[in-house]
This record gives C-alpha cells, sequence and structure tokens, in this order.
C-alpha cells in the first residue's frame, strides 16, 4: 500500500429540501483514501454514510443539494467537474460503485452480458468482442462458473449471490480506481456473505484498487478494511486504522457502539452495553456535539461548542471535547450489571414438535404448472421450560414455516405440535394465544399503522375478553412500563415511535396475555445495533422476571451465542444439528454448523476475512438435492451422501446430527490447515453408518 | 411491579424525556397539517361545498320552480344579453323554464347520482376485493376473471341497452352505473389486501386468536379507507359524467327531470342560435366533476404515507 | 413463451364466451323478440306464431349454442329492425369507426406520451404542473360536451370544418380530437408515474454509476421498462375507443358501429347489439392479448415466467 492519496474530501456536505424543511444528511465530512487501501465508513442508518458515498459519485437523488470545499481525486476536483464529465470520464470508468441490493440493482429486461458489456462500450474505445471478452474473464474473476453461457441470462434466472457477482464484475469492467461498495453484503446470507466479502478482498489485492466499503456492520468492516471512518449523525466522528479505532476506541459514540455488539465483550456474562436515547433529528442546525444528548459524560460546553478534532497521530483523529478520553471508561460504568447466570433449564419439555413435515405446492397463474416445496421435512425437535432454544439458518431455510407451523397459523402435512399435553391444532386459537405468542422481526410491518398503541398492546385482551375495559386500560399502562414504553405514547400511533420502541410495543403485545413460550422470530435484525442491544437486555430481564422460555430465531451467531441455552440448526426444511449452546459452537459436528461458525464475523481487526468453506448458493427449495441435501455443497460428501438421506443420530455429548460423516467432520475440520483446498480434505478412516446398517 | 427499575433502568427514563419533544403528529394531524397547504384541494372543497349547498338548499335558493313552463317567455337569453331579463338571470329554456332554477336542481341530480353510485360500486369493488385478496386461492381466479369480463365489455353501451331493458328513472340509473363501476375499488382493495395479508400484524392477530372475519374487518380494512376515500370521490366525478351522457343520449334521467346532460341535449337542436342553453349546463358540470376530482386528487396526496422516512 | 401464450388466449376466449352467455341471456330474460318482430299491436296468435317459427320458446342455453354454431359460421342471424344480415350492416358501419379510433389513438399517443415524459423528466416544474392541470380539466370535460363546443367554435363560428357527417378526411378531425383527448388523462398520468418509478430505481442508479446519462441513459435504460405499463393502456384505450365512439359518433352524426350500437338498442334489435357487443368484446380481448404478447418480448420475466 503505498501512501499516495487517490482522495481527498474536505467539508462535503448534502441537504435535501422535504416538504416542511430541509434534512441535512451529511455535514462537512473530511475523508482521505490512499491508493491500495480499503477504507470502511462505518454507521447506523441515518448517519450519512451512503450519502456521502453517493455525493462522491454525484448520483444524489435529483432534489438533493452538494457543496465541498474539494472533492480531489487523482488530481481532479470534482465538486468542479460538469455532469457530463463526471459521466463519461469518472462514473463506472475510474470509480466503480456496488449497491446494497442486488435483487433491485439490474435492469430486469436486459441480458447479463449486455449490461456487463455496455459498462465497457458505452465509452467508446473498445469493440464489442473486446468487451465480451472482458465480461467473460470477469465472471470467471467473480466465481460464476459457465460464464459464457451466463451472458445471454437475465437477472431474474440468478440468486441473490450471483446478481452480486454480476455487479462486482460490472464495477470492474473497465479497471477502476477506486471501488465503492456500498453495503454489498448487507442482503445476503451469512455463507454468501462470507464468500463475497473474500472475492472483493481477493480482487482489491489483485487489481491494486482502493476500496471504500461503507457498512453497519461493526464484524465486516473489523475483517476487510485497513482503516475505519465511523460517523455519526452527518458527519465523522473518529478515523484511524481498523485496529486503533477497535481495540482503542477514543470517541464515546465509538465506544458505545461497540459495547453494543454481542460477543465483544465477554459472551453473554455481562448485559450489553447501549446507548440511550435516539439519533437527533438531521434537519436544522445541531448546536455543540450532535452526540452530546446521548453522550455518559456530556459536558456544558458540549451542548454549546462545536467539539473539535483531535489529532492522535497520522490520520487517526477523533472529534470531542473531552482530551482525556481513555479505554479503561466504560460506558456501561456504574450501571454495569451482572447478567443471571443462564439458566439450568429443567428438563420438562413444555413444547413438543415430532416429525413434522409441510409440503407447499406452488402454481403460477391460472393455468401454470405445480411445483411442490418440501419447506419442512420431518422436523422433530423440543422447548423446555425456561429455556432459550435458539434457531439458526438462512432465509428459505424454513424457520418461518415451522415457527408460524408451532403458533398454529399453519398445519402440517404430517407429525404433530404438542402444546401442554395437547396438539396444537386442536386447541381453540384462544386458549392457544394464551400459552404462545410471537413477537416478529419488522417492527414496521408487526403493528397496525391504524391503531393507537394502547389499542394494539390492548387488543390481545379485548379479543380473548379478558377483564372488564377499565382493567384491560390499567393491564396495558403495567405492561408499556414494564418494557419501558413512556406512558404518553398510549394514544400515539405506530408511525410516531422508533422501530426500537415499535418493538417495545411488539414485546409487550406479546407478554400481554402472560404466555408460557414466545416466539421471537428474527426480533432485532431490522434493529440498529444501539437499539438491538437494548431489545435483547429487555428479553432478557423480562425472561427471569416472567419466567419466559424463548424460541429465538436467528440468523446471527453472536446473538447466539449471548443469549441460547440450546441451539438448532437448520437447513433446507431439515433440523442438521442441535444441542447446547456451548457444544454445538465450539465443537460442531454438521459441516454445515462449522460452515456457519467459519462465516460469522467478529469483530477482530488482527483477522482478515476468512476462506469460504462452503462454495456455491443456497439452493432452491423446489429442486432438493438428492440424497443429503448440504451434499452439493459440504466438502465433505462422498458417495453415500449423495444417494442417501442421512437419518438423526444422537453424539455421546447429547447432541443431535444428520449427517454421515458427522463423526469426520470435527476431525477433518481440526486437521484443516489454512490454503487447502476442499478436495484433498483427508479421507476418514471409516463410515461408522454402514457398519451399523443391517 | 418492581422489575420496572431493572428492565428500565436509567436509560430508558433519559430516552422517554428526551424523546418528548420528538414524537410527531398522529397521521390525521400530519393529514390536516398537508391538506392546509394543499391549494387544489382546498379550492376543490371550497367549490364542492358551495355546489352541495346549492343542491341541499335548491328549493329556497332557486328563484323558480324548474318545471314550470311558460311559454310566453320561451329562449329568453341570459340578463346580461340583449332582450335578457333579470328575473330569469340565465335566461329560459325552449318550454320557458327557468334556466337557473333548472341549473341549481340539476346539481342535485348529479350529486345524488354521483354519490349514490359511487357507494353502490364501493360496496361491490371492497366487497370482492377484500374476499379476493384476503382469501386467494380459486375465488381470487374467480374474481379476477369477473373483472376480465367487465373490462372487456364497453360500459357505455352496457349500461345503455341495461337501462333501456329495466326502464328509464333516477333508480335505475344509479343502479345501473353503480353496477358498471366497482373495477377500479376492486382492484386496489384486491392489491393492497394482498400486500397487508403478508405483513406481521395480521400474522399476530391470528396468533392472539382473532377470526377471519374479525382479521378482514378490524385489521385489514382500517388500512383500505384512505384509499377507498380516493376512489369513492373520483368514482363520483366519473358517475355524474356518465349519468349526463346518458342522459344526452336519451337513455338517462327521464324528461322533464332537471338533468344537466338531458338540458344539453334538449339544447343541442337550439344551439346555433341560443349556444347558452348547452354552455352553460356544461360549464356547470365541467366546474362540479372538476372540483370533485381536486378533492379526491388532494385527498390521495394528503394521506400518502411516506413510511420509514 | 409458447405455453404462456396458449394460457393468454385461452383466457380470451373464454372471457369471450362468458360475456356473449351474459348478454345473451339478459336480453333472454328481459325482452320478447317474438312482439318486437311482430309489432307492437300484432295478435297475440301472431307473436306466438313467431316465437316458434323462430325457436324463442327453447331454453336459453339451447338458443345460445344455436346462435354461437351460426356466428362461428359467420352467420350473425337478420336484423329485425333494418331487416338485412347483421354482416352487411357491420360492414358497412365498422370503416368509420375503425378510422375514428385510430386517429383518436393518435390524437392520445402525440398529446399523452410527450406530456407524460415531460412531466416525469422534471417532475414539479413548470411543465409538470402544465400536465398535470390539463389530465384534471381533460378528465372533467365531459366529452360530448367539448364535442358540441368545438361544433359551435370551429364549425359554425368559423366554418373551418364540416358539422356533421363522415364523407371527407375534414369530417374526421374534430371528432378524432375529442375522441382522443378522453384518454389523454388516464394515459398521461400512468406515463408519468411509470417513467417516475424507473428513473428512481435501483438499476436506474446503477446505470448511471455505470456512467449512463442524459438521453442515453432514458432511450438504452429506462425507456423499455417504462414502455410495460404503457403498452397495455393503449391497448386498453383503443379497445375502448373502437366500443366507445357511441357519443362522439352521435355527437358528430357518423355512421359507425357506435350510432348502430345506439339504434339498435332504442329499436330492440337485440340480433344487432348481440352480434356488437361480441365484435366489441372479441376486439377488446385481442387488443389486450397484442399487448400481452408486446410486453412478453419486452420483458423476459414475463417470456421465461
Amino acid at each position: 500500500m503505498s501512501t499516495e492519496s487517490l482522495l481527498e474530501i474536505r467539508d462535503l456536505s448534502v441537504a435535501i429540501p422535504t416538504e416542511t424543511s430541509t434534512l441535512r444528511a451529511v455535514r462537512g465530512v473530511d475523508l482521505e483514501l490512499r491508493r491500495g487501501e480499503t477504507l470502511g465508513i462505518v454507521g447506523e442508518s441515518g448517519s450519512g454514510k451512503s450519502m456521502t458515498a453517493l455525493a462522491l459519485m454525484n448520483l444524489l437523488p435529483p432534489a438533493a443539494r452538494r457543496s465541498a470545499a474539494c472533492v480531489n481525486f487523482a488530481g481532479t476536483d470534482l465538486s468542479t467537474v460538469s455532469e457530463k464529465e463526471l459521466a463519461g470520464q469518472v462514473r463506472g470508468r475510474k470509480i466503480g460503485m456496488i449497491f446494497q441490493e442486488p435483487m433491485t440493482s439490474l435492469n430486469p429486461v436486459y441480458s447479463i452480458g449486455r449490461q456487463l458489456t455496455e459498462a465497457m462500450t458505452l465509452h467508446g474505445e473498445v469493440s464489442a468482442a473486446q468487451a465480451r471478452r472482458r465480461a467473460i474473464q470477469l465472471l470467471e474473476k467473480v466465481g460464476l462458473p459457465d460464464p459464457a453461457s451466463r451472458l445471454k441470462q437475465y437477472p431474474h434466472e440468478l440468486s441473490g449471490g450471483q446478481r452480486q457477482r454480476v455487479m462486482i464484475a460490472m464495477a470492474l469492467m473497465n479497471e477502476p480506481e477506486l471501488l465503492i461498495a456500498d453495503e454489498p453484503t448487507t442482503a445476503l446470507d451469512v455463507t454468501i456473505q462470507a464468500q463475497i466479502l473474500h472475492l472483493l478482498r481477493g480482487l482489491q489485492t489483485e487489481l491494486g484498487m482502493s476500496m471504500i466499503l461503507i457498512t453497519h456492520d461493526l464484524g465486516v468492516v473489523s475483517r476487510a478494511a485497513d482503516r475505519i471512518a465511523v460517523m455519526y449523525a452527518g458527519d465523522i466522528v473518529e478515523t484511524g486504522t481498523t485496529a486503533q479505532v477497535l481495540n482503542d476506541p477514543r470517541h464515546p459514540y465509538t465506544r458505545g457502539l461497540l459495547e453494543c455488539v454481542p460477543g465483544y465483550r465477554e459472551a453473554s456474562a455481562h448485559r450489553l452495553g447501549s446507548i440511550p436515547g435516539v439519533v437527533p433529528s438531521m434537519t436544522g442546525d445541531i448546536r455543540g456535539c450532535a452526540f452530546a444528548a446521548r453522550c455518559p459524560r456530556a459536558a456544558e460546553e458540549c451542548f454549546i461548542d462545536s467539539p473539535p478534532t483531535r489529532p492522535l497521530g497520522p490520520a487517526r483523529t477523533y472529534v470531542c471535547h473531552d482530551p482525556e478520553e481513555t479505554r479503561s471508561r466504560s460506558l456501561l460504568e456504574g450501571h454495569d450489571r451482572e447478567q443471571t447466570p443462564v439458566n439450568k433449564p429443567a428438563k420438562e419439555s413444555v413444547l413438543k414438535v415430532a416429525g413434522v413435515s409441510r409440503t407447499f405446492s406452488v402454481r403460477r397463474g391460472m393455468f401454470g404448472k405445480r411445483k411442490s416445496l418440501r419447506a419442512l421435512d420431518n422436523i422433530s425437535l423440543e422447548i423446555r421450560k425456561g429455556e432459550v432454544l435458539a434457531l439458526v439458518g438462512e432465509s428459505g431455510c424454513g424457520k418461518s414455516t415451522l415457527t408460524r407451523t408451532i403458533l398454529g397459523l399453519e398445519t402440517p402435512d404430517s407429525g404433530t405440535v404438542t402444546l401442554a399435553g395437547r396438539p396444537v391444532g386442536a386447541l381453540p386459537p384462544r386458549q392457544r394465544a394464551r400459552m404462545i405468542q410471537p413477537v416478529f422481526q419488522d417492527p414496521y410491518s408487526s403493528l397496525n399503522p391504524r391503531k393507537t398503541i394502547g389499542n394494539i398492546i390492548g387488543r390481545p385482551l379485548q379479543v380473548n375478553q379478558l377483564g372488564a375495559k377499565a382493567e384491560q386500560r390499567t393491564r396495558v399502562r403495567r405492561m408499556m412500563e414494564l418494557v419501558g414504553l413512556p406512558a404518553r405514547v398510549f394514544n400515539s400511533f405506530p408511525d410516531q415511535l422508533s422501530g426500537g420502541q415499535r418493538q417495545r410495543v411488539a414485546i409487550a403485545r406479546a407478554l400481554i396475555l402472560d404466555p408460557e413460550i414466545v416466539i421471537c422470530d428474527e426480533p432485532t435484525s431490522a434493529l440498529d445495533v444501539s437499539v438491538q442491544a437494548q431489545i435483547l437486555n429487555l428479553l432478557l430481564d423480562l425472561r427471569d422476571e416472567l419466567d419466559l422460555t424463548y424460541l429465538f430465531v436467528t440468523h446471527d451467531l453472536s446473538v447466539v451465542a449471548h443469549l441460547a441455552d440450546r441451539v438448532a440448526v437448520m437447513y433446507l426444511g431439515e433440523i442438521v444439528e442441535c444441542g447446547d449452546r456451548d457444544t454445538v459452537l465450539t465443537h460442531p459436528k454438521h459441516p454445515y454448523t462449522r460452515a456457519l461458525l467459519d462465516s460469522a464475523l467478529s469483530i477482530a481487526p488482527e483477522l482478515d476475512v476468512p476462506e469460504p468453506r462452503l462454495t456455491g448458493d443456497f439452493p432452491n427449495p423446489m429442486n432438493r438435492p438428492a440424497g443429503c441435501p448440504f451434499h452439493p455443497r459440504c466438502p465433505l460428501a462422498d458417495a453415500q451422501c449423495r444417494s442417501r438421506a442421512p437419518e438423526v443420530e444422537w453424539a455421546a455429548d447429547g447432541t443431535l446430527v444428520k449427517c454421515w460423516r458427522a463423526g469426520d467432520a470435527a476431525g477433518a475440520f481440526s486437521q484443516l490447515s489454512a490454503g487447502q483446498t476442499p478436495e484433498n480434505w483427508p479421507d476418514p478412516p471409516k463410515i461408522n453408518k454402514e457398519e451399523s446398517a443391517p | 411491579m418492581t422489575i420496572t427499575e431493572s428492565v428500565g433502568g436509567n436509560e430508558l427514563t433519559s430516552e422517554a424525556e428526551r424523546e418528548q419533544a420528538q414524537l410527531g403528529l398522529t397521521p390525521g394531524q400530519v393529514a390536516i397539517k398537508r391538506a392546509r397547504r394543499h391549494p387544489g384541494l382546498l379550492v376543490g372543497f371550497g367549490i364542492l361545498l358551495v355546489m352541495a349547498l346549492f343542491a341541499v338548499l335548491a328549493p329556497w335558493l332557486a328563484p323558480h320552480d324548474p318545471y314550470l313552463q311558460n311559454l310566453s317567455l320561451r329562449l329568453l337569453p341570459p340578463a346580461w344579453v340583449e332582450g335578457g331579463q333579470w328575473s330569469h338571470l340565465l335566461g329560459t329554456d325552449h318550454l320557458g323554464r327557468d334556466y337557473l332554477s333548472r341549473i341549481i336542481y340539476g346539481a342535485r341530480i348529479s350529486m345524488m347520482i354521483g354519490i349514490g353510485a359511487a357507494t353502490i360500486g364501493a360496496i361491490i369493488g371492497v366487497t370482492l376485493g377484500v374476499i379476493a385478496g384476503y382469501f386467494g386461492g380459486w375465488l381470487d381466479q374467480a374474481v379476477n376473471f369477473l373483472v376480465t369480463c367487465q373490462l372487456a365489455v364497453p360500459s357505455l353501451l352496457l349500461i345503455m341497452a341495461l337501462v333501456f331493458v329495466i326502464g328509464q328513472s333516477i333508480t335505475v340509473v344509479i343502479f345501473v352505473i353503480g353496477a358498471t363501476h366497482w373495477v377500479f375499488y376492486l382492484v386496489v382493495t384486491r392489491s393492497a389486501t394482498l400486500r397487508i395479508r403478508e405483513l406481521d400484524f395480521v400474522a399476530a392477530a391470528s396468533a392472539m386468536g382473532c377470526s377471519r372475519l374479525q382479521i378482514a374487518v378490524k385489521e385489514i380494512l382500517p388500512n383500505l379507507l384512505n384509499q377507498i376515500l380516493v376512489i369513492f370521490t373520483l368514482e363520483v366525478a366519473v358517475a355524474i359524467l356518465n349519468e349526463a351522457t346518458l342522459s344526452f343520449l336519451g337513455l338517462g334521467v327521464p324528461s322533464p327531470t332537471p338533468s344537466w346532460g338531458l338540458m344539453i341535449a334538449e339544447g343541442k337542436t337550439a344551439m346555433f342560435f341560443q349556444p347558452w342553453l348547452v354552455i352553460l349546463p356544461g360549464i356547470a358540470l365541467f366546474v362540479l366533476v372538476i372540483a370533485i376530482n381536486l378533492l379526491g386528487d388532494g385527498v390521495r396526496d394528503v394521506t400518502v404515507t411516506n413510511r420509514r422516512s | 413463451m409458447i405455453n404462456y401464450v396458449l394460457r393468454r388466449a385461452l383466457m380470451a376466449l373464454l372471457v369471450a364466451l362468458t360475456v356473449s352467455f351474459g348478454t345473451f341471456a339478459l336480453f333472454y330474460f328481459a325482452t320478447d323478440p317474438a312482439q318486437t318482430i311482430a309489432g307492437e299491436d300484432a295478435p297475440q296468435e301472431m307473436v306466438d306464431a313467431i316465437r316458434e317459427q323462430y325457436g324463442f320458446d327453447r331454453p336459453v342455453s339451447v338458443q345460445y349454442v344455436d346462435w354461437l354454431g351460426s356466428v362461428l359460421q359467420g352467420d350473425f342471424g337478420q336484423s329485425y329492425f333494418w331487416k338485412q344480415p347483421v354482416v352487411e350492416l357491420i360492414q358497412e358501419h365498422a370503416k368509420v369507426t375503425i378510422m375514428l379510433a385510430l386517429l383518436a389513438l393518435v390524437v392520445t399517443v402525440v398529446i399523452a406520451l410527450p406530456l407524460g415524459i415531460s412531466a416525469a423528466l422534471r417532475p414539479n416544474s413548470w411543465v409538470d404542473r402544465f400536465a398535470l392541470t390539463t389530465a384534471v380539466s381533460a378528465q372533467a370535460i365531459p366529452n360530448f360536451w367539448l364535442g358540441l363546443m368545438l361544433i359551435i367554435l370551429l364549425a359554425v363560428t368559423f366554418p373551418i370544418f364540416p358539422v356533421s357527417g363522415d364523407s371527407s378526411w375534414r369530417h374526421y378531425v374534430l371528432p378524432a380530437f375529442v375522441l382522443g383527448t378522453s384518454s389523454v388523462p388516464a394515459v398521461m398520468r400512468l406515463t408519468r408515474t411509470g417513467l417516475l418509478d424507473v428513473l428512481g430505481s435501483d438499476y436506474i442508479r446503477t446505470a448511471r454509476a455505470k456512467g449512463f446519462t442524459g438521453y442515453r441513459l432514458i432511450l438504452r435504460q429506462a425507456l423499455r421498462n417504462a414502455l410495460l405499463p404503457i403498452v397495455s393502456v393503449l391497448a386498453v384505450q383503443l379497445g375502448h375507443k373502437l366500443g366507445g365512439s357511441i357519443v362522439t359518433e352521435s355527437v358528430f352524426s357518423m355512421n359507425g358501429l357506435g350510432r348502430l350500437a345506439v339504434e339498435s338498442i332504442f329499436n330492440s334489435d337485440i340480433p344487432t347489439v348481440q352480434s356488437l357487443i361480441l365484435l366489441f368484446v372479441l376486439t377488446f380481448v385481442l387488443l389486450t392479448l397484442a399487448a400481452d404478447l408486446i410486453n412478453a418480448w419486452l420483458d423476459p420475466r414475463i417470456r421465461m415466467g
């Protein structure tokens, strides 16, 4: 990495006029990027990180106004260049960009080939044949098999991961000097995320480009970036090398953010940290420090004067009034509370899923062909009283169908869900409702926008005719207090609340019937890290106080490590591994569990993006592979895996595994040294399952 | 409850305090605030209010009996034209009836038919739309087929044939226009229901023990009301124009009812010499319809939710 | 693709059959054709005789199948009123209506598309406001009244065009304008919102990030997507014009199918009305089928789905 500067931004601002006022999304950002370097811009939603990137390329929404002292890119000041020149000379040529949403970022009516080649031919210096050759070459490089035939395909024929690979190839067509990746993996599953990040890192080194990686995910940035800029309320509050910022954060916001991440400190020994309050309104001016209102150590001056930029070394700064910020002073000081140790769950099971299968018949249009989709395949599971059972899996694995079946909203084709000794389908809905309740992922769609908060929380009481009206109101108010909702929102509408508050409403609604079991379906994945921490803390506290049992569906292994007692891993409608949290997370037996663990990116600046163990995409559930459904992606698969589906096995430590090679998987993984390809993995000595077969 | 402290802790109390100032307006307050600054909506609403007043108070406001013929005062021009009389401000028609009175009473007919027909259309369309969207499956396909059929028939021809077969009267016109104008409601409520059905608050409702009917009526329908209101206003305008057209062709409300369309048809024979007979009711129609459309467009602009912004 | 075409065609056929049966049944239950043929004052025996002779006493389904059979052989029956084969009547009147509808479509396209596109390219500009004002006004003007006003202004006060008739191209100018403007609001609004949606989409941002800008961005990236809804709406509008020129033809006294339809209704000429409805429905169904096929050609998701 050279020290030559490629990009220098001074005092960049973006303002977007709205109906009533002006949204000042970016407020005087200064940035510097050296050649060959990866800069990670981290921030929560609304921090202005994407707007900064769009402003750089002048791709802002039409109404937005941009201003900058200078945007110096490789010797040209982009802030003075005309739109025409910017489009012709810079965009797609010197700076490539990839976006968050691979599903909608490619034009649906044109072929992949056309969209790739036109990125080159547009600028008029290469022939169509040359562009085609380059496209094939790049598609191969980004890991799409059979690139020549891909050119004829259309976006809708590719999966999300494949589309993101095409986007990367497209951004690289003209060998740009800078690649801007705006949340490139946020919409993708963890195993695919690892693949894409690894690919981006590899390409960057190979082509010697610089990269700006915009993300909200501290784990991603810790692995992929050389330097970090932390953004808050439209401005950069701290910069430095990845190790400096993450190991020795100086700004109170950076520190708060890190403490919100599960697993950043010792797993589940502590409550998560959380940043109080909410991001200030981005309209109009902010007086003093934008973070002052949420800062635990804000002094009087913080509310009056803008904080100074304090240099700590070359390219290492933070913006704060407090000169003595040191690492030892945790944000949690004062109210750091030991988490109740993980319950030793009683063995008594409260809910039993036995051999549940569900197949959907999918048909398009009136005369379309019917196709069957096996969403759940012979699932057995039990939830024990007082425990947190985490259900882990990627999108499309059947998690939602399973939770809906457990809630009694979906009837299984075969098998039973037993709740309190009776099949859940046979329970009267109202009786069932008082035993089991859901909390959903998206707090924006889980609350009816036409109803007041008091109404929403009290609705279960009303439906189940519990208590007189006045009594219901009292119970609602008590519940609001319990989940930390201010009493005055009783008559407000969901639109008036923040995401975190809405999720508290959803939790209150679930708990008001006093259920035994709560199904939490990704309850924090739509929230910012700091809000996620608040909600996770709340859920754990409520569990202790109200003696609840949780089925916690999530894709985030750090959340699992933080709160689960037991873990069940799902793949293509099957539970492939299930056991105690510590056993599963430290000694995974199924290769898929192992791969998930490898793909999870904890905050570790000293580590690189791990080599992805899994090749290929999550298969289409409509075309289930024969034999073990995991075999096409499994590095250990052999002939048996390809022909016969494995059966449930109980390991000595009480873990359930569904894998022919389970006995070998752990050993094979641990023996594997870096750089070895799956093909030359050591052959296991013996296939013990065949012996036991009659 | 003692846990409040442990759960909330100081982080929440402070959040509550600090958010006090930030709590936004309710959706209703937002709509009213926007409406106040929406010129189209205000103008449309104002005109409509005046015309509605005229329609309701017609017996007191109209200077003459709209049915009273006076053959000695036939085809008087408006008062400001030479030969006009101030007692007949807008002149008289070919039977000597006071034109201003007929136009005022015409507003009654137009609004009655417009509102009546749009209501019938709404009942048919919304019911079918919610059923199709919520239950899906073969019901949805059947309703879709019905829509395709309805769209394929030239509606004016169908209305004319129906009115002719059943007989000409105001009630028949209302029902026939209503029964042929439900597609717009259906398409919009169906797609909205399809979308809402998949939202988590519907799943939450069934998880708390709500029946399907409760979900359709208490959870889904309230979310459709804004859109239904917008379509209703636009359909009132469409129905008014339809009635006028029908009456103009001689298959609408029967003579001597003071319908604007009928008045234009009656004035058509004399329009080369007394053009006001055609121009005046036409202007009345235009103003009424444009006011309703402005109101409808305005209500739509004002009630759009820009979520998550 | 073949599958898709077959499915759409089957659907179109089903719609045509259902609608024609519906209208057939309507007239069967609501009118007495025997009385119509015999005349108002005819003696009961004569009416009965006619009823038996024409087979009007058979059940509705039998009569429908019978009628459908003749229609499939090209025999649309005999007009009660004009006392001539319906096919001939239709042939005589179709030319005027087809001419009028196509000209009107041209008027719609020429006004609505440029207006909608320029409004979408500059939202909230004066062009946009002008376009929206035009749409709101055009929506509120009663079609027949606009026709009468144009006659008063451009045929009587300033006699540029003929008042009525269909014998020369000059006769078509005013009616085509009137009929054409009636579709302008719908098409204009759809063009505007459709193009705005496309321009705000993620893939247009991608194209801009590749270096597309100005007219190239519109023509090579946005146009095809924006065309999809426009193709559909134009097919629907043309269908409505072919079946809906009733008012315009009446105002301008043009001898087209719309006027034929009105007169046959007034004269209870059921075979003519039925044949016309079937004809209009078939035209509409075929036009929307054509639009679906064009869209399938434009959009691979439909083509392959």
